[in-house]
């Protein structure tokens, strides 16, 4: 038996390739005869979408809004007349969208690295570590990453800083000025969603300090600099560290930024907002 | 979906018949977010989950019958007076969960 629109979906996922899979999960009684439930089609950009929901114009519609649903990276449900109509609740189709994983950047082969490479990967994202120095950034140090890059982190952001987005994260571990600086500073001419930088307070400070002087905006790095890197758990290991950070970079994406995050057992109202 | 793909590859290449349940809506709180998705062979093996656990076993039920010949179906799941509803969710909100045979 051949499943095309399936093979297609299942090629696109397996390459990390974004694709949305529209399906109708409600089919009102003005839709029937044309709109069966569980009709799809396969949308791909820059491809012909694969299949129908039975209807020209609701496919042209469909297509459009699973595009715009793919460059935000959010599934969703929406309603249309049985020729696509908008305002109307006659089909309901459930775009399902699969975009490619999130992004984190590392910046420093260190121990605490290693360990946030394991989180990362749990998590499930593609993950790059980048350190100057050739003998640290190996691959045989970090068998986890996605990539091993021995560059300097303000050449590797204006190679590759263009592809980072608001779902991303950059983690600058190296706990040197002279790496962290550039580092930061090529971050913050990104639109990345999360930018930590590891340190003490006093290293925090001394940071702050040279990278003001290096011509960085101050509005800029009180509004997205986490530095100290984490949320406050007590995390004393690299692996600990490793899921302090993560837990902020899921905080930050989710919204949770703007207050503190707290144990749910000290609030009221849904834990999962929608 | 890419958690179930390595087991239905292999249930598709050994003659299977295969079903796949998504999450397609949830209201309340719920266990798994819309998209979650099991995949059900005709021995009744599974791979992937659509909730906390809860209702896999119903899922399951629902999915041999369709590999039987039944329709396409969205199942609900979920606390309602509503005896239909015979199988609940410990954290009190509602799946519904599209159950179609793999034939697309």
């Amino acid at each position: 038996m051949s499943r095309p629109l399936f093979e297609a979906l299942r090629a696109a996922i397996l390459a990390g390739e974004p694709v949305v899979l529209a399906t109708v999960v409600e089919v009102g009684p003005e839709a029937v005869g044309a709109t069966q439930l569980a009709a799809k089609l396969v949308i791909r950009p820059g491809h012909d979408p694969l299949g129908s929901l039975g209807d020209r114009e609701l496919d042209r519609v469909v297509v459009r809004d699973a595009l715009g649903a793919l460059d935000v990276g959010v599934t969703t449900t929406r309603h249309y007349g049985p020729a696509g109509e908008s305002r109307r609740d006659d089909v309901a189709v459930f775009l399902e969208v699969f975009a490619p994983p999130s992004r984190l950047v590392i910046f420093g082969a260190v121990d605490f690295s290693r360990a946030l490479v394991e989180v990362a990967k749990v998590l499930g994202y593609h993950v790059t570590v980048c350190d100057a120095r050739p003998v640290f950034a190996t691959r045989r140090r970090f068998p986890l990453a996605d990539e091993v890059v021995a560059e300097w982190p303000d050449r590797f952001l204006e190679r590759e800083g263009g592809r980072l987005g608001p779902r991303d994260a950059v983690c600058v571990l190296t706990h040197d000025a002279k790496f962290d600086v550039p580092a930061v500073l090529g971050a913050l001419a990104t639109p990345v969603g999360y930018i930590g930088a590891m340190g003490s307070r006093r290293t925090h400070k001394e940071r702050w300090r040279r990278l003001v002087e290096a011509g960085a905006d101050e509005a800029a790095l009180a509004e997205r600099l986490m530095s100290p890197i984490g949320l406050d758990i007590g995390a004393r290991t690299p692996e600990e560290t490793a899921v302090a950070i993560c837990a902020e970079i899921i905080a930050l994406r989710s919204g949770r930024g703007g207050r503190p995050v707290v144990p749910l057992r000290d609030e009221a109202g849904p834990i999962h907002p929608r | 979906m890419k958690e179930i793909l390595g087991a239905v590859d292999g249930w598709l290449m050994g003659g299977k018949k295969v079903a796949i349940a998504r999450v397609v809506g949830v209201e309340g709180s719920g266990p798994r977010d819309p998209g979650a998705t099991m995949a059900v062979n005709e021995d009744g093996e599974v791979a992937g989950s659509v909730s906390g656990g809860c209702v896999e076993g119903a899922v399951v039920g629902e999915a041999l019958e369709v590999l039987a010949g039944s329709p396409a179906r969205v199942a609900t799941f979920g606390y309602s007076d509503d005896e239909a509803f015979s199988v609940g969710l410990t954290c009190g909100g509602t799946l519904h969960i599209l159950i179609e045979r793999l034939d697309w």
